[in-house]
Formats: C-alpha cells, sequence, structure tokens
C-alpha cells in the first residue's frame, strides 16, 4: 500500500481519475424512468431506484452540469431537530443514512459531525427551543437546551456577555449536527448510479412534457424526444417552471437565498452556530473558511446574484456573535434560488397526473435531504405509492388545510 | 445600493419596502374552501413580469408594482384605486 503509493507520486504517467461518466452520444428512444435534474436529490433518486429497485434503465436529464445547481450552493449542513414529528423523522433518517454514506458510495463525503448550537436570545425563542427539544427527545433524537454554562464549554469563541441588544440566554444544542463535502455527495451518488446502468446526460434540457389522459407519455429535450415510464422532477429553484409544463400550479415561491465564505484561517470554531433571532448561521469548513448565511433574500427572484444589502445586515449581526470576525475578510459570495413553500415543509410524492412524481419545495432546507430525498422517491415511483416517511408531505395537503409547520426550524430569520 | 420607484416618494433604498406578494383576484365570499386555499397558498411563481403588492414602510405607501422576476427590475408601479379600474380586485 505504502510502497504503491510511493511510486505513484514519484511516477510520471498519471491518469486522471473519472468520477463522472461522460454523457452518452445519443439518448435512448424510451426509458423506464426519466429523472429531470441532476443535482443530489435527482442523482439519489437514480441511485436508489438501480440499486434497491432494479430499475436501471433510467436516464437523468440536466440541463447544466452535474450538481451545478443548489446543491453546489448551499451551506452543507446536516441535522434532524426540526420541530414536527414528521420533519424529525423524516430529517434523521437522512442523518443516519449520511453516516455511512461515505462507505456505501465509496467516496470521501467528508461528514464531519460537530454538534450544532441554535442560540435563543429571548423568552419566546427560549421556550420554541424547549418545544423542538421535547418533540426529538420522543423521537429518540439527541438534541437539549442547555445554559450559558453549557454554551461556553462547547463554543468559547461565542461572546455570551449580557451587556448587549442581544444577549444570549440559552441554546438547542443536537450534538450530531454535521456538515459535508457536498459536491462529494452528488458525484458520490451519480458514479454509484451509473455503474448500476443509469445514463447521466448533462447538457440536456427539458423543453416540454407530453401528457395525454392524465398520464405523461413522453419527454421533449433540446436533443430530442424521448418516451417514458414515469418520470419525476427534482429541480430545486425550477419547480414552479417545470411543474407548470405538467399542468401543476405549486404552493412555491422562488426567493434567493445569499451566502458567503470568509478567507481561510486555523481551525477555531468546531460546533454549527445558529442565531434565528439574528438571522445568521456559520461554520467553519475542513479548509478552516467561515461559511456564512443568512434570511432569504425580501422579494421573489429567479437569480442568483449578490447583493451589498445582504453582507450589510449579515455582517452586522455576526459581529455580535464573534466580534473576532471583525478581522476576517470574504472570499466568496453566491447565491442559490430557494423554492419556499407556505409551511417550510417540502412538496414530494405523488402528483394528478399518474405516473409523474415530484420533489420539490426544497427550500433553504434540501442539501441534509439528499439521501433520505433518494431513498423514499425512488421506492414511491417504484411502488407508486408513497413511502411512509413522505406521506405526510404530499402536494395536496394544502388544499386539505393539513400544512407541517415548520418555520421555527426550517431555517433562520423566518 | 438598489433603489425601488415609490409612487409618492419617488426611489427609495429597497430596505425601506416591503414585498406584499402577488396582486390576484380573491374568490368570493362564499366561494369553496378548495378556492380558497388555492388563492392562499397556490402560486404562479412566473419566471418574468409578475404584480405584486408593495409597502413603503416609513410613510406607509401601499402600492401595487409590476416586476420582472429574471431581471430584477422594477416595470412599472400603480395606485391601488387604478389597479382596481384596470380590472385587479384587490
Amino acid at each position: 500500500m505504502v510502497f504503491a503509493l510511493l511510486r505513484y507520486g514519484l511516477g510520471r504517467r498519471h491518469t486522471p481519475f473519472r468520477v463522472l461518466p461522460p454523457t452518452p452520444a445519443t439518448l435512448k428512444p424510451s426509458y423506464d424512468v426519466v429523472v429531470i435534474g441532476g443535482g443530489g436529490h435527482g442523482l439519489a433518486t437514480a441511485y436508489y431506484l438501480a440499486k434497491d429497485h432494479g430499475i436501471t434503465n433510467v436516464a437523468v436529464l440536466e440541463r447544466g452540469w452535474l450538481a451545478g445547481g443548489n446543491t453546489a450552493r448551499n451551506t452543507a449542513i446536516i441535522r434532524s431537530n426540526y420541530l414536527t414529528p414528521e420533519g424529525v423523522a423524516f430529517y434523521d433518517e437522512s442523518v443516519r443514512l449520511y453516516r455511512r454514506l461515505s462507505n456505501d458510495l465509496g467516496i470521501n463525503t467528508m461528514v464531519s459531525e460537530r454538534g450544532h448550537l441554535t442560540l435563543a436570545h429571548t423568552d419566546a425563542a427560549m421556550r420554541t427551543m424547549r418545544w423542538r427539544a421535547e418533540v426529538n427527545k420522543s423521537l429518540k433524537v439527541d438534541s437539549e437546551v442547555v445554559g450559558p454554562d453549557e454554551i461556553a464549554r462547547l463554543c468559547p469563541e461565542l461572546d455570551l456577555s449580557r451587556d448587549k441588544r442581544y444577549p444570549i440566554l440559552g441554546a438547542l444544542y443536537h450534538a450530531p449536527g454535521s456538515i459535508a463535502r457536498h459536491d462529494a455527495v452528488a458525484w458520490g451518488y451519480a458514479m454509484g448510479a451509473s455503474q448500476r446502468g443509469v445514463e447521466i446526460h448533462q447538457g440536456t434540457e427539458v423543453q416540454s412534457l407530453e401528457i395525454e389522459n392524465g398520464r405523461i407519455t413522453g419527454v421533449v429535450t433540446n436533443r430530442g424526444r424521448i418516451a417514458c415510464g414515469r418520470v419525476v422532477q427534482a429541480v430545486a429553484g425550477r419547480s414552479s417552471e417545470v411543474a407548470r409544463m405538467a399542468g401543476l400550479t405549486l404552493p412555491i415561491r422562488t426567493v434567493p437565498l445569499q451566502a458567503c465564505v470568509s478567507e481561510p484561517v486555523k481551525p477555531v470554531l468546531d460546533p454549527i452556530i445558529v442565531s434565528g433571532s439574528l438571522h445568521v448561521y456559520i461554520s467553519q469548513s475542513a479548509r478552516g473558511e467561515f461559511v456564512m448565511g443568512g434570511a432569504t433574500d425580501p422579494y421573489a427572484l429567479y437569480s442568483s446574484r449578490s447583493t451589498f444589502e445582504f453582507k450589510e445586515v449579515l455582517m452586522a449581526d455576526m459581529l455580535e456573535l464573534f466580534p473576532f470576525l471583525g478581522h476576517a475578510r470574504v472570499l466568496r459570495q453566491w447565491a442559490g434560488m430557494a423554492d419556499m413553500t407556505p409551511d417550510f415543509s417540502p412538496v414530494m410524492g405523488l402528483t394528478p397526473v399518474q405516473n409523474y412524481f415530484i420533489d420539490s419545495g426544497w427550500g433553504t432546507w434540501g442539501f441534509k435531504a439528499t439521501p433520505v430525498c433518494g431513498l423514499t422517491m425512488a421506492q414511491t415511483i417504484a411502488t407508486g405509492t408513497p413511502h411512509p416517511l413522505i406521506e405526510g408531505f404530499r402536494l395536496d395537503r394544502f388544499s386539505r388545510f393539513a400544512q407541517l409547520g415548520e418555520r421555527g426550524a426550517a431555517s433562520v430569520g423566518h | 445600493m438598489k433603489l425601488i420607484p415609490c409612487p409618492l416618494n419617488g426611489p427609495r433604498p429597497v430596505g425601506e419596502f416591503a414585498c406584499l406578494g402577488p396582486a390576484k383576484p380573491m374568490p368570493a365570499d362564499d366561494a369553496a374552501p378548495e378556492a380558497w386555499a388555492d388563492f392562499a397558498y397556490a402560486e404562479d411563481n412566473p419566471a418574468g413580469p409578475i404584480l405584486e403588492w408593495w409597502l413603503h414602510v416609513p410613510s406607509g405607501t401601499m402600492f401595487v408594482a409590476e416586476r420582472d422576476t429574471v431581471t430584477d427590475t422594477m416595470i412599472r408601479t400603480l395606485w391601488p384605486a387604478d389597479f382596481r379600474a384596470a380590472g385587479g380586485r384587490p
């Protein structure tokens, strides 16, 4: 092993390490399942379709390049301390899948358990934290309310002084909270899926969907028409536009979510820190960069531009928590398009079009659900009935007034 | 800094405004629950022009704006009375 590594390192001929399979030259005339969207969710769905259900005549269609949308634009946080029993059970399955993902996929996804602290600055916030902790504990999720002494032990870098505008009263502590290497997650699923026969077509844009008598019969792309058995859309940021082609109107508003990273420094911040009242979250990546984000933009937009207003507000609040960050400079900035739902839960499963399935409404909480989405959507597509973990996320919950309110736990600043 | 054209105060910084969501026709008072659910939750969410309610918070000025959700630009603003006269029910 050591000598092989040494020989490889000193050798002169290195073949490039090709993680991703090349796009096949042509599309087949027909596929059993067509997955629209080559991001984490779509690739994971294709992977589990092939691995768990033996369905390998599958095409993943991606307009741009693999995992170049919101899979590349999130802040890679994994946790399950949600508010509704449906949400907690669903995201906790994802945490379990993430823990063994590197072994399952044979690629280093760099899942790093850091612990996750959601700070409370008001009595009302403390009450929500206790509520979340009790729901979490009843579902066997490691989650508890901690006071300032414990916070100081877990994160000595935090400014815990009381003489400021938003003193820290306590926090919800979720030890399994993790961060991961988001690109590797998508690449791993792409690799695993293509090894099992799934075709991944990059640069392939879906232009229209052919619907007849409540069934989808064909998908028209810029590279030709294909016939299909079943179709699933997993296109975070474009969900409404693609669903419109299938004749569906979704309870979704697309709003940009901005984020940025600082220049890299030595490791100083171990846990992931979130403050709902201050509308910020921060973690330190394996590269040493502080990964920072805040609330979504104040109005709907199909654009991934960055703004000065966002950073001005974000940094003012960030300095309340970590005054030492005043010395750090911003290195990169970006935004993703978040498909926000009214109740901050996803929209998944069956649709009024019989053989058309949907994986949408991933707002600001999509990356952490990547493995469980793939697992549950694959089963839903293979069997035609919703997986028990996603029954509550059905599209028709809005007309039945059966929403799953995650506003208090889904993100920050909402 | 991004400026939004307020019909009363002229161009003002975007931070002074609140976007109150799409301006769309309201169901009749005795409409079925499904129609109200549709009004409350379903969204056109277009990539392109959209009509929305906006509020200039410091002056309490409510108006309707047509905005392009791809280019992030305001196309025009309307007073609620003109919006109603043009057929839009608040």
